[in-house]
């Protein structure tokens, strides 16, 4: 019981908190991407995208927000290369997105070393220059304008019929490929704002593959939350909350045996749990029924 | 002339990819001809150039080819970085805890635990295809992440020398030790740690063609792979050929570890694998899924891994991370490009409907 006081602490949920916001923004945005129907596994990309960005625009001009937007910018720039190549010439969008993850693997630390001449990683940034706050806001705010985006508007529901059924859409009137430019588009921007929160936000700086795999988790929270927005943002919580124990953890909660619980098995939670709902174990989780396949319009 | 059409669009997404990255450098104010020079002029003197391109090719060789497999059935295996983990891990326990046996005893059963462990850990998202319908892209991401978490722990809490600071594993019994190749090629001195592991992998590229296009079981995986729905109507079995396909793929993906410990650092050592599992998929589809196009996207690939140690030492600002932003646009090219050329795209298209 003791234990158990010591681990559910206001700072334990604050981490929390904490450590969803980046996967709460990338995982909306994988979801605008995944309900339109194009598969993003370059979650991992955009965010590294806005990561970098933000804190190498911030730490030029001073000026966390114009970061963010540049951060947001620079996701939004990856997700077009995404979007033209999947959209456009109905590349697969598997391996587009694994192009795109090696390639901002090595962009970053490519632009640092010529601009900070330091292989990875951007100057630290001053303290007052930081965005803490604001991104956690508007991440949890996101969730419920997504919500109302999704199911209540006009482009919703056309976002998630060519998803669904292109044929279907199309023939109703709804051009297809414009919507999923959109729901890759606006996957880039959140993807990036994530990111950047990670750099100058939980952090103040950017250092080499900061997001360590941080876009596979969403993608992942994305899945266990059955690519639905409120779900979702409870996968996140969850994942970042097993997160914020890994660390919290550490020599506080003891096996019976008097060791301590080795923090790889905390952090294979989300992954495992993935595979699990993935498989049907716990309620099935549907992709939406287009996701992968470009769409051509009948001749 | 179909070899001719063969080599066309590779070469083009080469090119192109080099021209972007040549602007890049442009951009960042360093000169791109110093930069290629770099790159590309040091793999190729000997021993030294030849010698590590060929150590940087071998490991892509076998992801290469374990990605071709899958993808010839119609799946995409992006968690060879996974399997490769699981397999060097298994590989190394294996060489520490049978070290005193003998190198006959302790070399095959070294070479087994790098393919079964690296089939097992294939074979799950294949399984999980096969019996839930549950994709293998997600599954091979997921298990990415727990193959690379399993074996960190067992090398920090098991395997690694108390107060060692570097995660590494005790060493392995010299008896599983493999050769390098300096012992037997004239001129080739033994520091540098190409081994026999490169001549297995030339062998896999033979075994994996003989294989895919010699006999049944490949005509029925491949089969599955360009038509899911013909090949179940002729009578085989899709689910069989998936997790086939699936453990094969892995079981190659596994040999890097054989060239990891056995061949070169005689240990685990984690975090070694430099995105081998994610480059195999930039070197199949290169190498237009076929095992001597593998052969020569793994060799080009190793020519800008060894390039790169060079451009970061004499170029001003270009770093080997250049190596990397080259990787994924030759990748965005041929992705693109692979629906322009109907048979092959379309396979791809079915794959994902099915």
């Amino acid at each position: 019981m003791e234990t158990l006081k010591e681990l559910f602490t206001v700072a334990l949920i604050w981490s929390t908190v904490r450590t969803a916001t980046p996967l709460i923004l990338a995982a909306l945005g994988g979801l605008f991407s995944e309900r339109s129907g194009v598969i993003n596994i370059a979650l991992e990309g955009m965010m590294l995208a806005g990561a970098f960005t933000a804190a190498a625009v911030t730490y030029a001009v001073g000026n966390p927000f114009i970061g963010l937007a540049c951060g947001m910018v620079a996701g939004l720039a990856i997700a077009l290369i995404h979007a033209v190549v999947c959209i456009r010439y109905r590349a697969d969008q598997v391996v587009t997105g694994t192009a795109i993850n090696i390639f901002m693997f090595g962009m970053p630390a490519f632009l640092s070393g010529a601009f900070f001449l330091s292989s990875g990683s951007t100057p630290q940034i001053p303290r007052e220059q930081l965005v803490p706050r604001l991104p956690i806001f508007i991440a949890f705010a996101l969730v419920l304008v997504t919500w109302y985006v999704l199911y209540k508007t006009p482009f919703g529901l056309r976002l998630r019929a060519v998803g669904e059924n292109p044929e279907a859409a199309d023939a109703a009137g709804v051009r297809v490929a414009p919507m999923r430019y959109a729901g890759v588009l606006l996957s880039g921007v959140l993807a990036g704002l994530g990111g950047a929160y990670l750099s100058i936000g939980q952090s103040s700086l950017f250092t080499r593959n900061m997001t360590s795999g941080r876009g596979f988790i969403a993608l992942a929270a994305l899945i266990f939350g059955k690519w639905r927005p409120v779900q979702t943002l409870l996968a996140c919580l969850l994942f970042g909350f097993t997160e914020a124990v890994s660390y919290q953890m550490q020599g506080v909660v003891k096996l019976p045996s008097g060791d301590d619980i080795p923090v790889q098995f905390v952090q294979m939670v989300p992954y495992v749990l993935t595979i699990v709902v993935l498989a049907g174990f716990i309620g099935h989780s549907r992709p939406p029924r287009a996701l992968g396949q470009p769409y051509q319009k009948e001749r | 002339m179909k070899l001719l059409r063969e080599l066309f669009f590779p070469l083009v997404a080469v090119l192109a990819a080099f021209v972007v990255g040549g602007i890049l450098i442009l951009l960042i104010g360093d000169s791109p001809i110093q930069a290629y020079k770099l790159l590309i002029g040091s793999a190729f003197s000997w021993p030294d150039g030849i010698g590590y391109t060929l150590f940087y090719a071998t490991p892509l060789i076998f992801t290469g080819l374990a990605v071709l497999v899958a993808f010839r059935c119609g799946l995409l295996n992006i968690g060879a970085e996974g399997q490769l983990y699981v397999a060097a891990f298994a590989t190394a326990w294996v060489g520490i805890t049978l070290a005193q046996r003998s190198a006959w005893l302790l070399i095959p059963l070294c070479f087994l635990a790098a393919v079964v462990a690296g089939g097992v850990w294939g074979a799950i998202p294949g399984i999980l295809k096969a019996r839930f319908g549950s994709h293998e892209v997600i599954n091979t991401i997921m298990l990415n992440f727990i193959g690379v978490a399993l074996v960190s722990y067992f090398t920090q809490y098991h395997y690694k020398k108390p107060g060692d600071p570097i995660m590494e594993s005790t060493e392995i019994g010299a008896g599983a030790h493999i050769a390098r190749l300096g012992k037997f090629v004239p001129g080739l001195p033994e520091r540098i740690p190409l081994n026999l592991a490169f001549i297995l992998a030339l062998v896999c590229c033979l075994l994996v063609y003989l294989f895919l296009w010699r006999t049944k079981w490949g005509y029925e995986l491949r089969s599955t792979g360009a038509s899911p729905t013909a090949a179940e109507y002729g009578g085989i079995s899709i689910r069989k050929q998936i997790i086939i396909a699936m453990t094969v793929s892995g079981a190659l993906a596994g040999m890097v570890g054989i060239n990891e410990v056995l061949g070169y650092r005689h240990r685990y050592y984690d975090g070694f694998s430099d995105n081998y599992g994610f480059t195999g998929i930039a070197v199949a589809l290169l190498g237009r899924n076929h095992p001597a196009g593998v052969i020569v996207a793994a060799l080009l690939f190793g020519v800008l891994q060894r390039g790169g140690i060079y451009v970061d030492g004499f170029s001003e600002h270009v770093t080997k991370d250049i190596v990397q932003v080259l990787q994924g646009t030759i990748i965005l090219f041929v992705a693109a490009e692979a629906f322009f050329r109907s048979q092959f795209g379309t396979g791809i298209v079915r794959r994902l409907k099915g």
